[in-house]
């Protein structure tokens, strides 16, 4: 075969290999949509269920999402930010910045179903004093320790994107370094630090593994954060293993998926955001 | 007394904070640890690793089925993905004009951040029913059905990961091909993919750690039948499927729930050297070219 021939049929299969990957999200998008798009409603997001889950609505597990994504983030956001100042600006690249970074690459391979277990050994049973066992808190902090290393490492590439020069100027004028920090380098990569945040809560919202030993499949609305409830995900898979109404399940996965559409919309707008201010410092 | 510092105050504070992730990296392994191990005082670890009757019922707990169906999910999983992948990558950095690129990309992100749960719900119609039309099986979940679905899981894994390392390659490289009369084609499989084949075998890895620890995806699919996987087309049970089933009925402290523990120090150690292998490619990759 001669090589130009080669050459245009190699193109044709890259090509396809492109709009096959298009086509998987097409379909695996629109199945979901197709399907949940009939339960969908304002009573179905608001209301009780009702006759287990046969009639009704997914309240309960929408407001459980929301606590443990809130819990999550209100023990992840401030450690991995902070984490992230440390390493930029008050340590150079030196044995302890390479352990921290490697901690938290491993951490976040460990696969989901791992931080399942451990949550239930830590919180559930080794703190079930101060945690109440299988609670919205425990799975909330289970999903926390899941997602430090995501906001770890998004929040450093934003501050170490700030301009070398913005700093310099900064101390050029007498400021201190906290003033800098707070003046210069976090104002610089919020659109990055909120980034990494919103990719977590998708990550929070969607995981099931982690949390799944920590809920309790009565659909009762929270009473504290001490108590137990469940999310979409976990009610999710109870629904679908069990096949107890296939109706409500695509409801419950098409929130779920306008959820992460939503994300990940808004981070696209802060990428565009986060490029553009990188447009004008050069 | 010294002097009030702010900065080495606000300093040391922000150093635990920095701790934490290796803290509780430690965590995991002494309660994951403290809470499996003891299994080996009662049950040999070679009869746990290649043993292949599991019966909590009569205490005898043999994982070599779990572990070898896992493997053959992941197995099944990259020999889809990897072609597949690669060749979205290659096209991403080398091929795709602009317009093509702002549509691919964001549908992979897009393809990473669906939950696996929606995977898992996506597999059980569509996929089982496609492999139990196709084969003419019995029940469409299969093993074979487990590697689809996680081969649709670990595409942006890889393809991201290939993609740096392919655009890493200097443009020196890719002009001295085109100098000597090579086409695109040409280049691209003699002096591109060798010279970012460090860092497309990370990215490869960690695809390979994302699909063996998986677990929502595949319980959904594989059928869970607690049997030695003879091929693709059987259902099975892996690792991580079991650990979710049988964790609701395991005794705290009790053998079982040992045993379970145990199930899940096979993946977590698996996957934390295959994390220090690829970290270590990926830099090697970029240290290459600078």
């Amino acid at each position: 075969m001669n090589k130009h021939t080669t050459d245009r049929l190699a193109k044709i299969w890259l090509w396809m290999s492109a709009v096959v990957i298009i086509l998987i999200l097409l379909a695996v998008l629109g199945y979901i949509f197709i399907k949940g798009v009939g339960a969908l409603s304002v009573s179905f997001l608001l209301d009780m269920p009702q006759n287990n889950w046969r009639e009704g609505g997914i309240f309960p597990a929408i407001l459980g999402s929301l606590i443990v994504v809130v819990v999550a983030l209100s023990f992840a956001a401030p450690v991995g930010v902070g984490t992230a100042i440390y390493l930029t600006e008050f340590r150079k690249d030196d044995w302890f910045s390479r352990v921290i970074r490697t901690a938290s690459d491993a951490l976040n391979a460990v696969p989901s179903i791992v931080f399942g277990l451990f949550g239930l050994a830590l919180f559930v049973f080794y703190l079930k004093d101060y945690t109440g066992g299988p609670s919205l808190l425990s799975a909330g902090l289970t999903l926390g320790f899941m997602v430090l290393p995501t906001i770890i490492r998004t929040s450093e590439v934003a501050m170490r994107g700030v301009p070398y020069a913005e700093k310099m100027e900064s101390y050029g004028m007498g400021a201190s370094k906290l003033q800098t920090i707070r003046n210069i380098v976090l104002p610089g990569s919020v659109p990055g630090i909120a980034t990494g945040i919103i990719l977590s809560i998708g990550r929070a919202v969607g995981e099931t593994a982690p949390i799944i030993f920590m809920v309790a499949l009565n659909p009762t609305i929270p009473s504290s954060l001490f108590g137990s409830g469940n999310t979409l995900t976990t009610q999710l898979y109870y629904l679908a293993m069990e096949g107890i109404s296939l109706k409500v399940a695509f409801g419950t996965a098409l929130t779920l998926v306008l959820i992460i559409l939503l994300l990940n919309h808004i981070t696209r707008v802060f990428k565009k955001r986060l490029s553009r201010n990188l447009r004008r410092n050069c | 007394m010294g002097r009030f510092e702010p900065e080495k105050m606000v300093g040391r504070v922000l150093m635990l904070f920095s701790i934490t992730a290796v803290v509780v990296l430690l965590l995991i392994m002494l309660f994951i640890f403290n809470a499996g191990l003891p299994l080996f005082t009662k049950v040999g670890v070679l009869d746990f690793l290649f043993g292949t009757r599991w019966v909590p019922s009569k205490d005898v707990y043999g994982a070599f089925q779990f572990i070898v169906a896992a493997f053959m999910v992941t197995f099944g999983a990259l020999l889809i993905a990897v072609p597949l992948g690669l060749s979205c990558a290659i096209f991403l950095s080398e091929i795709a004009p602009r317009w093509a690129k702002n549509i691919v990309r964001p549908a992979i992100e897009l393809l990473a951040g669906i939950p696996s749960i929606i995977y898992g719900v996506f597999a059980l119609v569509i996929i089982v029913n496609a492999a139990h039309i196709t084969f003419n099986l019995a029940t469409g979940e299969t093993i074979l059905a487990a590697s689809i679905i996680l081969s649709i899981m670990v595409l942006p894994i890889i393809i991201s990961i290939s993609q740096d390392a392919i655009e890493a390659v200097p443009r020196l490289y890719r002009e001295g091909s085109y100098a000597m009369g090579a086409t695109d084609w040409q280049t691209i499989h003699r002096v591109l993919l060798p010279a970012a084949s460090q860092g497309i075998v990370a990215g490869v890895i960690l695809g390979m750690g994302r699909a063996i620890g998986e677990t929502m995806a595949v319980v959904l699919v594989i059928g869970n039948v607690e049997k030695f996987p003879t091929g693709f087309l059987v259902p099975g049970e892996t690792l991580t499927s079991a650990i979710l089933l049988e964790m609701g009925e395991a005794v705290v402290n009790s053998l079982h729930y040992r045993a379970l523990f145990c199930l899940g120090i096979v993946p977590f150690v698996f996957v934390l050297v295959l994390s220090v292998l690829s970290s270590r490619l990926i830099s090697r990759n970029h240290e290459r070219f600078e």
